[in-house]
């Protein structure tokens, strides 16, 4: 068995606790309109072996200190499940922490996958139906799935929502989304991403339209302001 | 001395010279944190405020001023102040500060061509006596030189030779001037030469001429502290006094030599040892302390030497390399960080970040928590810090040994080094492809060499060419190493520096090499891609062309990783085959400091697809921009390289990652940047210079100098205010890989 691996980062310090090594791994559902990584839609070649991939982390294992580790990213990783499952498996020989960057939309198999996953990062796209659809594509039940099992099997959470002028960034869908995370349990850490540009040359180079080419990067002090709304929320 | 030793731990240091017992039965270990540390004192900010006065001058005028009339020596030049009311260590170079040297020993074109780019001239009988009856190293060196040796080095294979001026990369025990005084060590020396008997021949008649010359050193030593008003010639009784007698020796050894690298050497214990003392009867007050050692650190920052503009251009910013090593473990494990580990990297804080000296932390798994995170914050704060893995230099140095220059270490006192520059490896492999002809100067430089007429270059084929290539060079390498150190004792000894070391000193003759990242590159793609040679009309390879991909070094990839230590690990078995001057051992460094840019400059195009002119990367650095899985692989690649067996002379890698890639709080920075030098060192890795700064903070400081006046940056081995770079060499520094993700 083998996965399809777009590329490995050896020093994340943004996706999870510590310094970590974060696997983009191909393959996605979703059609996000503010995706940054769509060269990774595709599922391509496969090229890792589990032993392979779990060599290369292992290399990368004396950085991870008291709180590093792995985190599997993409793309949706959860679309490769049994791969991800061997190594998992290969990595928790070496205790080696493990976070799923994720939006919960794979081919389920969620449980088995989640024995493994020390921590799931999860993104939240929009929390209404309409909102979901229009912004990815897909309907929202099945990342609504994979959070059940999260929550089901009481693995650590991290929230995250990236913010889209004219989507998120008012007031409204703030409290709606603070409405929402409380009735979460496990959460440790909410983290807003203001919506940036920098994923728009690759569409060109890939030639797909863009399409949120008309709309701003958003500010980050604005970002702030909405983040400490949501936190002063029911305080 | 029963008083000047009061309250001292008794051991084998005070029955004979041995400075490292005398540390290691009275050090105090420190674990807590930096909040006991004081504030600049006002006389301290009287004296730097006058020194940055005659720094930005000098910054406009490239040197302050010469002292055309004497020359170089331990007692030549009357006592110079700064600012004699303030000054709580005293003593300069010459009479006035910043005023520079004239030492014609090493060569007195290098001193014709300095004055000259300055304006100024050599005084006149100065200057008909050294022509008419006082010959010099270089002069002695270019007699024996022979004609493949001046070819050699005319077309940059071998580059940066000290043949025309001081070796350096000596460092005396300065200490033992305030643990002893000068006298005791007089007499041991008198005792030594008194035993140096049997047939007289050269190294024994040599060695009797050089101990004789190290106590008329020492009693220049004498007079030259007297000149301050202190009496050295017996021991330090307090702290001031061991600060100040050590300052005279390292003083006295910058007024003698003129040495590329004038390093201090390992003070912190020592002088914590009688800082301890003194706060505990009451002596002084930690304000004071840090007052003494911000005055030694100013002192330190002020050294000069009279230099070339070609030789700026080699190693830019004036660079002095004072290197102070700071911390490390003792062999008994116990960490020898001392509160005067933090008051000396204090300085950077009170008198903020510069360049000199060059403060080098010996970094360990053992280290304390708090002083690895003070360390880290520093280095945030400050990029002045580079790191050296005390984990792997410690079995084979002791507790007691120092950094001289970036990387090499030597036991104080005990060892001494024969500095050899380095050979650029990338020219040798297209000499080994080109059938020994220069491809810039065209230029047949290296005989009996077929030339390679393939279509398509073959691995096999390079990598045996290139193996015979290294063979002829490193006997080239050898041989002119040892007609340099032959003439420089013959002609530049340093009879100062060598007064501090023992009669017995062990020495090493540390090679070089230059072009490593570019090298494994090149073989990596001749083996994993398709390359074919581009000849000019004479059958030179002038370029290559490059089809399909290649693992790069720098991704912690086995593949192309593993050819760059076997470069490096072939070389230096060759190296060893030839015999070196003085019974020296041989060792290896990767390191080439800022001249990447220049030996690029005198290089073709190579096969990896760098093209002709374009800068090395520094060290053992990959190549700028193809580390590109992260900052993480890039250690890897270059922590697999062997420093006990094969590269002892040092590794230098130089890291630089912005701050927000580093974590979004300081906190989160400190954390993780302690973190990543564990896991570096952990792996063996040697030597880690660090930056954490934006890409776009140099490019304005590039375009905008005057809003960048304090801006310090660690290039390959030393830092460097990025004003005093070259265009050049700000635009190479740029176009290093900053790790972003």
């Amino acid at each position: 068995m083998k996965g399809s691996i777009d590329s490995i980062e050896s020093l994340g310090l943004v996706d999870g606790p510590g310094i970590r090594t974060v696997v983009f791994m191909n393959g996605c559902k979703l059609r996000c309109q503010y995706c940054h990584n769509p060269e990774m839609w595709k599922m391509r070649e496969a090229n890792y072996t589990p032993q392979e991939l779990y060599q290369k982390i292992k290399r990368f294992q004396p950085y991870f200190g008291k709180n590093g580790g792995v985190t599997f990213s993409g793309g949706e990783p959860l679309l490769q499940g049994e791969f991800l499952i061997e190594v998992g498996k290969l990595l928790k020989q070496d205790h080696i922490h493990i976070a799923l960057d994720t939006a919960g939309v794979g081919n389920g198999n969620y449980e088995e996958i989640l024995k493994y996953v020390d921590l799931v990062i999860f993104d939240i796209k929009h929390l209404s139906e309409d909102g979901y659809l229009k912004l990815t594509g897909q309907k929202i039940n099945e990342s609504l799935k994979f959070l059940n099992i999260v929550q089901k099997m009481n693995k650590p959470l991290w929230i995250r929502q990236v913010i889209v002028p004219g989507i998120h960034d008012n007031l409204e869908y703030i409290a709606d989304l603070k409405k929402f995370i409380k009735t979460l349990k496990n959460v440790q850490k909410v983290e807003f991403l203001p919506y940036h540009k920098l994923g728009q040359e690759k569409y060109e180079t890939l030639h797909i339209p863009y399409p949120l080419s008309n709309v701003p990067a958003m500010d980050e002090k604005k970002t702030r302001e909405l983040y400490d709304y949501f936190a002063q929320i029911d305080k | 001395m029963k008083e000047a030793w009061k309250k001292f731990k008794e051991g084998k240091w005070n029955k004979g010279i041995d400075v490292e017992d005398f540390i290691q039965q009275n050090y105090k270990g420190y674990e807590g944190d930096e909040s006991f540390l004081e504030s600049i004192s006002d006389k301290t900010e009287r004296v730097w405020s006058r020194c940055e006065e005659l720094l930005k001058e000098e910054l406009k005028k490239g040197v302050l001023d010469i002292d055309v009339d004497h020359v170089s020596g331990i007692n030549s030049y009357d006592a110079g102040y700064i600012d004699r009311d303030n000054e709580v260590i005293v003593g300069l170079q010459t009479d006035a500060p910043l005023k520079r040297i004239v030492n014609p020993f090493g060569g007195i074109r290098m001193v014709y061509n300095s004055l000259a780019a300055y304006h100024y001239t050599l005084n006149k009988d100065i200057d008909h006596y050294f022509n008419l009856y006082r010959k010099t190293h270089n002069q002695g060196v270019f007699d024996a030189y022979t004609k493949e040796m001046r070819l050699a080095r005319k077309v940059g294979l071998l580059t940066g030779l000290p043949d025309a001026y001081g070796r350096g990369r000596i460092i005396g025990d300065y200490r033992r001037i305030a643990l002893y005084g000068i006298d005791y060590l007089q007499e041991e020396k008198q005792k030594d030469l008194d035993q140096i008997q049997g047939v007289m021949l050269d190294e024994t008649i040599r060695l009797r001429e050089e101990v004789t010359e190290q106590i008329r050193a020492l009693d220049e030593m004498k007079e030259m502290a007297l000149k301050y008003g202190f009496d050295i010639s017996r021991p330090a009784t307090n702290a001031k006094e061991a600060i100040q007698w050590t300052y005279f020796g390292y003083l006295a050894s910058v007024k003698e030599n003129n040495g590329a690298a004038m390093s201090l050497g390992r003070v912190d214990a020592f002088f914590d040892i009688y800082i301890e003392r003194d706060l505990q009867e009451g002596i002084l007050t930690e304000k004071e302390v840090q007052e003494l050692l911000d005055q030694f650190i100013i002192k330190l920052r002020i050294v000069r030497h009279l230099r070339t503009p070609e030789y700026d251009e080699l190693f830019s910013g004036d660079p002095t390399w004072v290197t102070a090593s700071i911390g490390g473990v003792g062999e008994d494990d116990r960490p020898m960080v001392t509160k005067t580990s933090y008051r000396i990297l204090h300085s950077l804080t009170n008198l903020n970040p510069a360049p000199e000296p060059n403060m080098t932390v010996l970094w360990s798994e053992k280290l304390p928590e708090n002083f690895k995170r003070y360390c880290a914050k520093m280095s945030i704060k400050t990029d002045s810090i580079q790191y050296e893995n005390d984990d792997i230099m410690r079995p084979l140095y002791g507790d007691d040994y120092a950094i001289a220059c970036c990387v090499s270490a030597m036991k104080v006192g005990k060892q001494m080094q024969f500095f050899g520059a380095r050979c650029n490896l990338a020219k040798a492999l297209l000499y080994s492809i080109n059938g020994g002809v220069d491809e810039v100067k065209n230029l047949k430089v290296v005989e009996n060499i077929p030339k390679m007429e393939d279509e398509i270059l073959n691995y096999d084929k390079v990598l045996a060419a290139y193996h015979n290539m290294l063979s002829k060079v490193a006997e080239l390498y050898v041989n002119t190493m040892n007609i340099i150190h032959y003439m420089h004792d013959k002609y530049a000894y340093e009879r100062g520096q060598m007064a501090l070391h023992d009669t017995k000193v062990e020495r090493l003759m540390a090679f070089g090499v230059a072009g490593l990242s570019v090298v494994a590159d090149s073989l990596s793609a001749i083996k994993y891609a398709k390359v074919k040679p581009i000849r000019n009309e004479e059958g030179i390879t002038i370029d290559f062309e490059i089809e399909g991909d290649f693992p790069k070094y720098g991704n912690d990839d086995d593949r192309v990783d593993n050819i760059a230590k076997e470069v490096l690990e072939y070389f230096y078995q060759e190296l060893k085959k030839y015999p070196v001057y003085r019974d020296a051992k041989h060792t290896l460094s990767v390191l080439t400091i800022t001249s990447n840019v220049v030996y690029g400059e005198k290089t073709g195009a190579t096969p990896d697809g760098r093209k002709a002119g374009i800068p090395f990367a520094p060290g053992a650095n990959p190549m700028h921009g193809r580390d590109n899985t992260g900052a993480i692989a890039s250690l890897n690649s270059v922590a697999k390289l062997d420093y006990a067996g094969c590269c002892r002379d040092g590794i230098s890698n130089t890291f630089t990652i912005v701050p927000q890639a580093l974590g979004k709080t300081l906190e989160e920075r400190v954390d993780n940047l302690v973190t990543i030098l564990d896991g570096y060192f952990s792996q063996g890795a040697h030597h880690l210079n660090v930056n954490v700064l934006m890409r776009e903070t140099l490019v304005d400081a590039m375009e905008h100098p005057e809003k960048y006046p304090l801006l310090t940056i660690r290039v390959s081995g030393y830092a460097v205010h990025f004003n005093r770079l070259t265009r050049k060499q700000q635009e190479e520094v740029i176009a290093r890989t900053f790790h972003t993700k």
